[in-house]
């Protein structure tokens, strides 16, 4: 077997599609697999020498799990007890895989999960197991937290790539919550976002933060409910970066491996019209964390009324850096130059609700003893 | 004679392509008892059919010759020697 450079997961309402290339412009489409399943979570995992594929399962009948593959999606392998299992006495089941986040490149063996209801979990082996972190679900505040419309979940999970001790996660709808002991403690660090559907206009918890991100110096980026933000001290303070967009509406917030400053949204007009504005649709890069925004439309259809959700966009480590999102109608988007030329990859497929893209640099499992035996 | 289990052929994949399963006689005096003596042998498709809580998960409905269990005795419905388990899944989704 050899090693694609370029992997492409693609979750849907239906099933998820794999996809392969060598120069992110040809991409080989393989079968869907899972097919009539929801997978509402995909991470492909390139630490530690090998690539290892997540991806969080959900049958509308038989209910979710999460399955990995070594093997880029040949052969599946789910824990006959289950990976994301809640413990005896919390009397919780599991409804949805949200967010599958493979922890900083110097722990390989750690894999985080958020998941529906409000909880985190966390793997030491790889993502095969997950533990419930106990401190976020028997948090004070849980009681202030209600149901987003896609369900109350853990969606984002940020470890920071410096301090193992620290991890951001977002909530919806309860708002950014912090660690600073690797998950023994979580306080809610919203201060300086508004939310204009609660009675207190900036509460500390209850905001419904639809994505955060971190880039390569730690700065934060929140897209909010409403609002789109950036924090410059690990979430202490938050401040608005919305000047300059279309729309402070939307799901995405991506930012770039390594070079600080850059991030992307995806605006839409607003939570009453879930559309790009006049249904152009268009990612917004920055360059100077929010002081400025370019449209990036370039080889996007025109018009696409389709809303982009917050899981449905990616980006990889290459360089330069290719940018990915896939629309509620179907469509995957692929660019090889940080947005500014996109082209379709994929279309109509069932509603796209995760994205992921990676560089792969090892060989699958398995590769080399099929090489031995073709020798 | 023993009791039936009978499952989807959709999750055969839990259950190393079974669908069918006896049960020795007073092995199994409920449903619950039934499928947690299928769930020993097979966790993954014992997982399908319940959730964590041991709780029958919303869109799947078991019959016991015939009669739903939820409008019966749930899960401690009883069984006896020579009934069939049936665990279909009902019309729902998208």
């Amino acid at each position: 077997m050899t090693t694609p450079r370029f992997l492409l997961a693609v979750g849907t309402k239906k099933g998820l599609w794999l996809a392969t290339s060598e120069d992110r412009k040809t991409w080989t489409v393989a079968e869907p697999q899972f097919l009539m399943q929801e997978i509402p979570s995909v991470a492909i995992d390139t630490r530690g020498g090998r690539t290892r594929l997540l991806v969080g399962v959900r049958s509308e009948h038989f209910g979710p799990t999460v399955v990995h593959s070594d093997d880029l999606g040949a052969t599946w392998t789910e824990p006959e007890q289950g990976s994301v299992v809640f413990p005896e006495g919390t009397e919780a089941a599991v409804e949805r895989i949200w967010q599958i986040q493979p922890d900083s490149e110097d722990r390989p063996e750690v894999v985080w999960v958020g998941a529906e209801p409000i909880s985190v979990w966390k793997s030491t082996d790889g993502g095969a197991t997950f533990e419930l972190n106990r401190a976020l679900w028997e948090h004070p505040d849980r009681d202030r937290w209600a149901p987003g419309a896609g369900g109350a979940a853990v969606h984002t999970i940020v470890p920071d790539a410096e301090d193992p001790e620290q991890v951001h996660v977002a909530i919806s709808a309860g708002g950014v919550y912090r660690s600073t002991d690797a998950g023994a403690s979580w306080t809610a660090r919203n201060h300086g976002i508004s939310a204009y559907f609660l009675p207190d206009p900036s509460p500390e918890v209850g905001q419904c933060v639809h994505k955060i991100a971190a880039d390569s110096e730690g700065r934060l980026y929140a897209q909010n409910h409403r609002g789109v933000y950036r924090s410059d001290d690990r979430g202490d303070t938050w401040v608005s970066i919305a000047d300059g967009l279309p729309a402070d509406f939307g799901f995405v917030m991506l930012t770039h491996p390594r070079r600080s400053g850059t991030a992307w949204v995806v605006p839409l007009v607003s939570d009453w019209e879930r559309v790009a504005p006049g249904g152009r649709l268009a990612v917004h890069r920055t360059d100077d964390a929010g002081e400025s925004w370019r449209s990036l439309d370039t080889g996007l259809a025109e018009p696409d009324w389709n809303t982009v959700l917050r899981d449905a966009a990616s980006v990889d480590t290459a360089e330069p850096v290719g940018v990915y999102f896939g629309t509620r109608g179907g469509s995957v988007y692929a660019s090889a130059d940080e947005g500014e030329a996109f082209q379709e990859v994929i279309a109509h497929l069932p509603d796209v609700l995760c994205v992921r893209a990676a560089e792969l640099t090892a060989p699958p499992a398995g590769a080399a003893h099929d090489a031995g035996q073709g020798t | 004679m023993s009791v039936t289990v009978v499952v989807p052929s959709v999750l055969a994949p839990a259950s190393g392509g079974r669908t069918q399963f006896e049960l020795p006689d007073a092995s199994a005096r409920s449903v619950r008892e039934a499928l947690d003596a299928v769930g020993r042998d097979y966790p993954v498709l014992g997982r399908r059919i319940r959730d964590e809580r041991g709780e029958l998960r919303r869109h799947v409905n078991i019959y016991v010759d015939g009669e739903d269990v939820r409008r019966a005795g749930g899960l401690a419905t009883p069984v006896a020697a020579g009934q069939e388990v049936l665990v279909i899944q009902s019309i729902a989704g998208g």
